[in-house]
């Protein structure tokens, strides 16, 4: 027999279980009892949308003083601004919705949630229990719809397990890798008279997230990184996530090996640092892609070689032994076979690699050993970092560059600004021209790449964390998707700053128009008009006029045209801080994002810029 | 692609058994057979999945498992360490001429007949995927009316029980 539980060779971190009897025992309604729930495990905001189904739960939440409810515009608002709220506060984040289509509006931020690992509680009012299954009005079988992109979810008509099914769901949310839950809740359920006490007794036999690293594994990881002569830190999410960015550091500079950050790790490690060598993938850095290529040990923390990181995955760093650090075992050995595996969360595993490297090091095998070693290895990165800087063109016509906009933005904004941003174009420009140096200081729909996260995610993260400066990097295409919330925003006190960067298309679809469909530019103009061919983005109407727009949510509107107003329009944002405020930035339409691999080539084969491919000097021709 | 007999032990809980069959196949796995049935333990089901994959693949399809909440263990049944069995019952077309042929195979195979009427008889029987295949292709050639297969159950060889441990957690979460 051979036993494939993986969990079951290890210490079990368990729920929270009724150890301690609890004190006293409330005569409540479900719907009381669901709020008191929310109240005892710390949900201090609430975003949703009533409806019939849910209905009950709102009725005893008008009387909590502890949880705030934001009611949001639409539903898939709530769920993104729980999302912003998680990653920008470190908490889990709380949406509500109502039965049916209130219900299925959440699905686009729970799949978000779900392939970022963002800790996320969704709450849905359901049929009463007699009429599921009976295609009752606003039924959805909303456990089955999600059942593939939660971690875990619920169906609750008894109104006694209403407690326990709260403190199970942010646990499992919160825990081992984070990610999405849903608790989907009876009507009658909510209704109905039930008892109340906290702590409840949860049950979770089958969930054991292994957090602690085998130290074994270690060892050998801490081996192959004295041996290496070309390492690289591939760092993701999960660093940010295990809250390891200060054990990171440590490591990076007791190994003094290059650090490369993917887009959801940005801020996990300061882009001011000299061993950071930027965003490695798709539109990574030059010389964090091709250290990559050219590696001989990868470090992999946290991360999941996802395709917009490897490229060709059969291509992907040919030279390179793996170590591959994860919480997730299913995640190690998925794309990219690892030589050591290491399940655990990535802090333990940082902190106790730390510790293996300093024996090491004592044994003279790491430390100043290793650096010299890895000077040759220093020589070639900075050649590359020189030599393909990210940069960018101003435009001819003396249009704004969006890269300048978005650069100038990341400038004048306070220090610990937070930066959430929509998906395509002015998101990879964002993660680019815009220095992370703190954690939770960058929100982005990284996995799914769901257009219209920006605005809602940026209300979330501004509702967290009020003390902080909030500015949206977002597409005119991304803003029409769901700038309603705009409205919620201005309503409900959270003044959070937009910047649409308006080039009048969907500019990273129409970039590889550009690229790669000869330059027919089929419904990727959005403001055409009569006038229009249809092809030139920003030579057709302004329809809508988002000054106009903002202004009617109740936000300050403001327009920039010309390079030599962009300074003084961001001030003049930057000084608003009693209501929303929302910058239409009119950029040149054909900017690209460069560098680039092209979809499905290998990043061997990383271009510059436009038919720039880097020399490496092992071109055969040269 | 070689077979592979995984036992699934899973909280016996509503939609277990969609959450399951989902995984396979949203992560592109084709299940062979599948067999579900309670344990000793009234909250425990078992459920025994047979799958055609290469080690990797089954080895990214056990981690996914894991994931499940409502999974509790899972565990291997390799062909040499374990007994597997699948039941069968097939009514097979017979008349005065050839029913005792039939009934003959059946012996050979120690099945059962279990139905007997003037134009077919009915068999039951149990064993290994090859046991059962070579007795259906010995009854072919009279004429094979109707076929009824359950999922292979497996079970481990020796002493120890694959649901001990389980057992004992989730008694102490009781």
């Amino acid at each position: 027999m051979t036993e494939q539980a993986t969990g079951a060779h290890h210490p079990q971190p368990r729920a929270r279980s009724a150890a301690q009897q609890p004190a006293t025992v409330e005569h409540v309604t479900g719907a009381q009892s669901l709020i008191r729930s929310l109240e005892e495990v710390g949900a201090e905001i609430v975003f949703g949308i009533p409806g019939g189904a849910i209905l009950p739960a709102y009725d005893p939440m008008m009387d909590s003083s502890k949880v705030r409810h934001i009611l949001v515009r639409h539903e898939q608002g709530a769920g993104h601004a729980a999302t912003g709220y998680a990653q920008a506060t470190g908490k889990v984040g709380v949406c509500m919705a109502t039965s049916g289509p209130g219900a299925t509006n959440l699905v686009t931020p729970i799949a978000d949630a779900h392939m970022d690992s963002v800790p996320l509680v969704a709450i849905t009012g359901q049929v009463a229990s007699k009429s599921i299954g009976t295609d009752a009005f606003q039924e959805a079988d909303i456990c089955g719809i999600t059942m593939p992109i939660t971690k875990h979810n619920w169906l609750v008509t008894d109104p006694a397990e209403i407690p326990r099914t709260i403190a199970e769901a942010f646990h499992v949310a919160s825990t081992g890798r984070p990610g999405p839950v849903l608790v989907d809740i009876a009507k009658d359920a909510l209704q109905a008279q039930t008892t109340f006490s906290w702590p409840p007794h949860t049950d979770l036999p089958g969930y054991r997230p292994v957090t602690k690293p085998h130290s074994k594994q270690i060892r050998e990881a801490a081996k192959l990184i004295s041996q290496a002569a070309r390492p690289v830190l591939y760092v993701g999410g999960g660093v940010l996530k295990a809250r390891a960015t200060a054990e990171l550091k440590v490591l990076a500079e007791l190994t003094g090996a290059p650090v490369t950050t993917t887009l959801m790790a940005l801020g996990a490690f300061p882009d001011s640092h000299p061993q950071h060598l930027g965003m490695p993938g798709m539109h990574g850095s030059v010389a964090a892609v091709t250290a990559l290529q050219k590696s001989d040990l990868i470090i992999a923390l946290g991360a999941r070689f996802d395709d917009r990181v490897t490229g060709k995955l059969d291509s992907f760093a040919p030279y390179a032994k793996v170590v591959h650090a994860d919480i997730d075992p299913a995640e190690i050995g998925k794309n990219r076979a690892a030589d050591v595996p290491i399940v655990g969360d990535a802090r333990e595993v940082i902190a106790d690699l730390i510790v293996a490297l300093q024996a090491e090091l004592a044994e003279g095998r790491s430390g100043e050993a290793a650096r010299e070693r890895y000077a040759a290895w220093w020589r070639d990165l900075d050649r590359w970092r020189d030599t393909y800087p990210l940069g960018f063109d101003q435009p001819a016509d003396g249009s704004l560059a969006p890269q300048q906009v978005i650069q100038r933005i990341g400038q004048l904004a306070p220090k610990d600004t937070i930066y959430a941003a929509g998906v395509g174009q002015h998101q990879m420009w964002a993660a680019h021209f815009i220095g992370y140096e703190q954690p939770a200081t960058w929100l982005n729909s990284g996995g799914a790449g769901t257009m219209g996260y920006a605005v809602p995610a940026a209300m979330g993260a501004k509702a967290g964390r009020p003390d902080r400066t909030v500015w949206a990097i977002d597409g005119d295409g991304c803003f029409q998707m769901t700038n309603q919330e705009l409205v919620t925003c201005a309503l409900n006190n959270i003044p959070v700053k937009i910047a649409i960067i308006n080039n009048g298309a969907l500019g990273m679809v129409r970039q590889w128009q550009t690229l790669f469909y000869n330059q027919r530019y089929s419904n990727t103009v959005l403001h055409s008009g009569p006038e229009s061919d249809g092809t030139e983005a920003c030579a057709g109407t302004r329809v809508p006029d988002f000054v106009k727009l903002s202004e009617a949510m109740g936000c300050v509107g403001l327009r920039c045209e010309r390079p030599e107003d962009l300074d003084a329009v961001i001030q003049q944002a930057n000084a608003i801080n009693d209501r929303p405020v929302v910058v239409d930035f009119i950029v040149h339409q054909d900017a690209m994002v460069w560098p680039m691999v092209a979809a499905g080539t290998s990043n061997d084969e990383i271009l510059a810029a436009r038919g720039v491919r880097p020399d490496f000097g092992d071109s055969e021709d040269d | 692609m070689t077979k592979h007999t995984l036992s699934v032990l899973v909280e016996n809980t509503p939609g277990i058994l969609t959450r399951i069959a989902a995984l396979f196949a949203r992560r592109g796995f084709n299940i062979d057979s599948l067999a579900v049935g309670v344990t000793e333990h009234p909250d425990i089901s078992r459920i025994t999945i047979v799958v055609n994959v290469e080690s990797l693949p089954l080895e990214q399809v056990t981690k996914q498992l894991n994931k499940l909440v409502n999974v509790l263990k899972i565990v291997e049944l390799e062909d040499s360490q374990a007994i597997h069995r699948e039941l069968v019952l097939v009514k097979v077309r017979a008349d005065n001429e050839t029913r005792s042929q039939i009934v003959e195979i059946v012996q050979l195979f120690r099945a059962k007949t279990v139905d007997v009427s003037p134009e077919a008889v009915t068999i039951e029987a149990t064993g290994g995927s090859d046991k059962l295949g070579a007795m259906l292709k010995m009854l072919e050639p009279f004429g094979i009316k109707e076929l009824v297969q359950s999922g292979t159950i497996a079970i481990g060889r020796g002493a120890r029980s694959i649901t001990d441990r389980s057992l004992r957690a989730l008694d102490r979460s009781a």
